[in-house]
């Protein structure tokens, strides 16, 4: 920079754009909006790859069939249930504990009785703990895939068809699946 | 550096007249506060409004001290209690640190760069005036029949949810605050980028300006992020969808993530410009160039870049894979190596200076050596083992503290002692000023560091009564709050009595401060720079 240019251009010579500068800037701000909003199928990728919130699989039957069941050893397989509103309702698993063998398929049920006087449509949502074992609990058949609905003072049993994968880690013998029943949020 | 090396121009003398207007004072009246574009106008609010938030969010961090003065429940219900600290936090953060940090930059940023004001003087309008409406709508909370906001201040589903109807007003408040704060850094990044006098490269800005920079553009990019975090709560509490809501297939541990990637940028949003304003005052008055300045921008840089891969060490507890708890206890811990570097150049530029100790280097060392106590606790929370412990204990809370009050609030303090003679033409009173640091110093300590001891002895945070093994500790606490909170009352004593007069300050004010901001007038001028000052390879600007 000359003395003599900045005795007689006023003016810083560089041209002012601020426009250009705030515009970018405020792409950006607007681009991390969406990076939030981003975040909520990127979170949902991690958790399949990692079971990080324990989320359990989902397998075809024929799938299934073609795992070899591998026949000396036994998990214990626990069942939990849990009602997330206070609400009139009974929901229990109706065996506590199963022993399974790796790559064969059980069927287990949980039992729901709505005690209220009115219709009311629930869903159950699954969490498998040590979260590393959630993406070898694999379910063909689960009634967690589906809203239930429930008549008036209704109940039903509902099943829930699972195989273990044959790869889970050696160090697990005891996996634990809990059901928190919730009321659909659109009556709530 | 010497007064000469910056010309003066007499300003209209080589304009042109189409800016005519901004040759006048002040407009007169109370209009001129509502009306005015003016950085120094804007910067005086801004710090204004958080000298007032400062002592509203004190009040309630001493009526949650108060209620904690002994166990059992004496003074206030639980739910109040639970909003007097989520409230806290609010206030504290974006309406004190940040705001006062915002104002700094419009008062400093245009003078210490050579620039006559900020790049877009109408939205910096817009930003400050949003945020008295906002606070407002915030704390009307407190008197509606929900009460206020009581899930705390990182508003974790699905507690938030089940807060009462002053939900959608802290959701609007925070919004609120957040366009100000992302229309601000907007103009603070146009500002630095368009706005410096020819001869004022990047390499020549002060710290403040380089550490405001950077955090200008951690604002923009999580506010945003922040933003779109509540506005999902919103719409699950209101408009039926179940981003956090597990009953319709979403997951709350997500809102930890997407809260936590805003969050702890969000912790050196707070910090990096009070390592700006240590970095301009250590080097003034211990009369000597600031040490390693390339590697403090350098380090600075690092800090803003690790912040974003940090952020899930708040969330430890959480069930992480193993893999995932490593990584983020290195990643934390690795920041520690640029903080390192940072105050091992301000203890370096005290080396065989000559320094003498006014008020704003009392509080300038005071912060280095506490932030620095509340550094290493953070590297004791960063070890995961250890922090499945520590975790929502007051051990936490003495670290936040530690680095937020002596940390972050002693900067802006040591700020305003440094540049009050330069906006007001007096010196402020030294004696008081010296007192003002020496009590509060004690008393900070009286109050945060047995924190310490309850924390690691495992008493939780947010809670209004305790076991009865705290209780010792827990009453030396308060009787440090309340003397730490009264002792903030001279602070505005002096600031109010510099004001209004007091012995006249010379231009450069401290005889080794360099900078463009000391070449202007005391108290500067309504206009300064309209001329870009001149600025050689040789000149001084920081």
């Amino acid at each position: 920079m000359s003395e003599a240019a900045s005795e007689t251009v006023p003016e810083a010579p560089r041209p002012r754009s601020h426009g250009v500068v705030a515009g970018k800037m405020l792409l950006l701000a607007c681009a991390m909006f969406g990076f939030g909003y981003l975040m909520v199928p990127l979170y949902d990728i991690i958790c399949d790859i990692t079971g990080l919130n324990g989320k359990t699989g989902r397998v075809s039957v024929s799938e299934v069939a073609e795992a070899a069941p591998v026949a000396d050893r036994e998990i214990i397989v626990e069942f939990t249930a849990s009602i997330n509103q206070s609400g009139s309702w009974i929901f229990r698993p109706d065996a506590k504990t199963m022993t399974v063998k790796p790559g064969t398929l059980y069927h287990a049920s949980y039992y729901a009785e709505n005690l209220s006087n009115s219709p009311v449509v629930a869903q159950a949502t699954p969490s498998v703990t040590p979260f590393s074992a959630a993406k070898y609990f694999n379910k063909t058949e689960c009634f967690c895939f589906t809203r239930q609905a429930f008549e008036a003072k209704g109940s039903m049993h509902m099943p829930l068809t699972f195989v273990i994968d044959p790869d889970i880690p050696a160090n697990i013998d005891r996996v634990t699946l809990s059901y928190t029943f919730f009321r659909s949020p659109e009556q709530s | 550096m010497s007064t000469s090396d910056v010309t003066h121009h007499t300003p209209g003398e080589q304009h042109d007249h189409h800016d005519d207007h901004a040759h006048h004072g002040p407009a007169p009246g109370l209009m001129r506060w509502v009306t005015t574009t003016n950085h120094k106008d804007i910067g005086t609010l801004y710090l204004w409004f958080s000298l007032l938030m400062f002592f509203i969010g004190g009040a309630m961090a001493l009526v949650i001290r108060a209620e904690l003065f002994q166990p059992g429940i004496q003074i206030v219900d639980p739910m109040f209690f639970n909003s007097m600290t989520t409230l806290h936090a609010i206030v504290m953060i974006f309406g004190v640190v940040m705001p006062a940090f915002v104002g700094l930059a419009n008062w400093m940023i245009p003078m210490m760069i050579g620039a006559p004001d900020m790049a877009l003087p109408r939205l910096n309008n817009w930003s400050f005036w949003i945020m008295p409406f906002a606070f407002v709508i915030m704390l009307s909370t407190l008197f509606m029949d929900s009460g206020g906001p009581a899930g705390g201040w990182t508003l974790y589903p699905p507690l938030v949810l089940q807060m009462g109807d002053s939900f959608a007003f802290v959701i609007f408040a925070i919004h609120f605050m957040g366009i100000s704060s992302v229309m601000g850094s907007i103009n603070i990044v146009a500002t630095i980028f368009n706005m410096r006098a020819p001869g004022m490269t990047f390499m020549k800005m002060p710290m403040f300006v380089w550490t405001w920079l950077i955090t200008a553009y951690l604002l923009i990019a999580t506010i945003p992020v922040f933003a779109g975090a509540v506005t999902m709560l919103l719409t699950d509490r209101y408009f039926g969808t179940s981003f956090f809501s597990a009953a319709g297939g979403g997951d709350p541990v997500m809102f930890q993530h997407i809260f936590w990637f805003f969050g702890h940028p969000e912790v050196y949003i707070l910090i990096l410009p009070a390592f700006g304003i240590v970095s301009s005052i250590i080097p003034t008055f211990a009369r000597k160039p600031l040490f390693g300045y390339d590697s403090m921008v350098y380090a600075t840089a690092s800090i803003a870049f690790l912040s974003f891969i940090v952020w899930a060490h708040h969330m430890f507890t959480t069930g992480m894979p193993l893999a995932g708890e490593l990584f983020f206890m290195f990643s934390t811990m690795m920041i520690s190596v640029p903080t390192g570097v940072k105050v091992f150049n301000w203890v370096a530029t005290m080396w065989r200076g000559s320094m003498t100790f006014e008020t704003p280097m009392l509080f300038a060392i005071g912060f280095v050596i506490m932030f620095t106590i509340g550094g290493l606790s953070g590297l004791m929370l960063a070890i995961t083992p250890a922090d499945i412990q520590y975790h929502d204990t007051y051990f936490v809370v003495a670290h936040f503290h530690y680095v937020l009050v002596p940390g972050a609030i002693y900067s802006l303090m040591a700020a305003t002692y440094y540049w009050l003679p330069k906006w007001t033409g007096n010196m402020y009173d030294e004696k008081l000023g010296k007192m003002h640091f020496w009590i509060s110093t004690i008393f900070v300590n009286v109050l945060f560091f047995p924190m310490h001891f309850v924390g690691l002895a495992g008493m939780p945070r947010r809670i209004p009564d305790y076991s009865l093994q705290f209780a010792d500790w827990n009453m030396i606490a308060t009787i440090g709050a309340f003397g730490f909170g009264f002792s903030q009352l001279m602070f505005v004593y002096i600031i109010v009595k510099c004001v209004k007069g007091g012995e006249k300050a010379t231009d450069e004010v401290w005889e080794g401060a360099r900078g463009l901001e000391w070449t202007v007038a005391s108290p500067a001028p309504y206009h300064t720079f309209e001329t870009a000052p001149e600025i050689n390879p040789g000149t001084v600007t920081r």
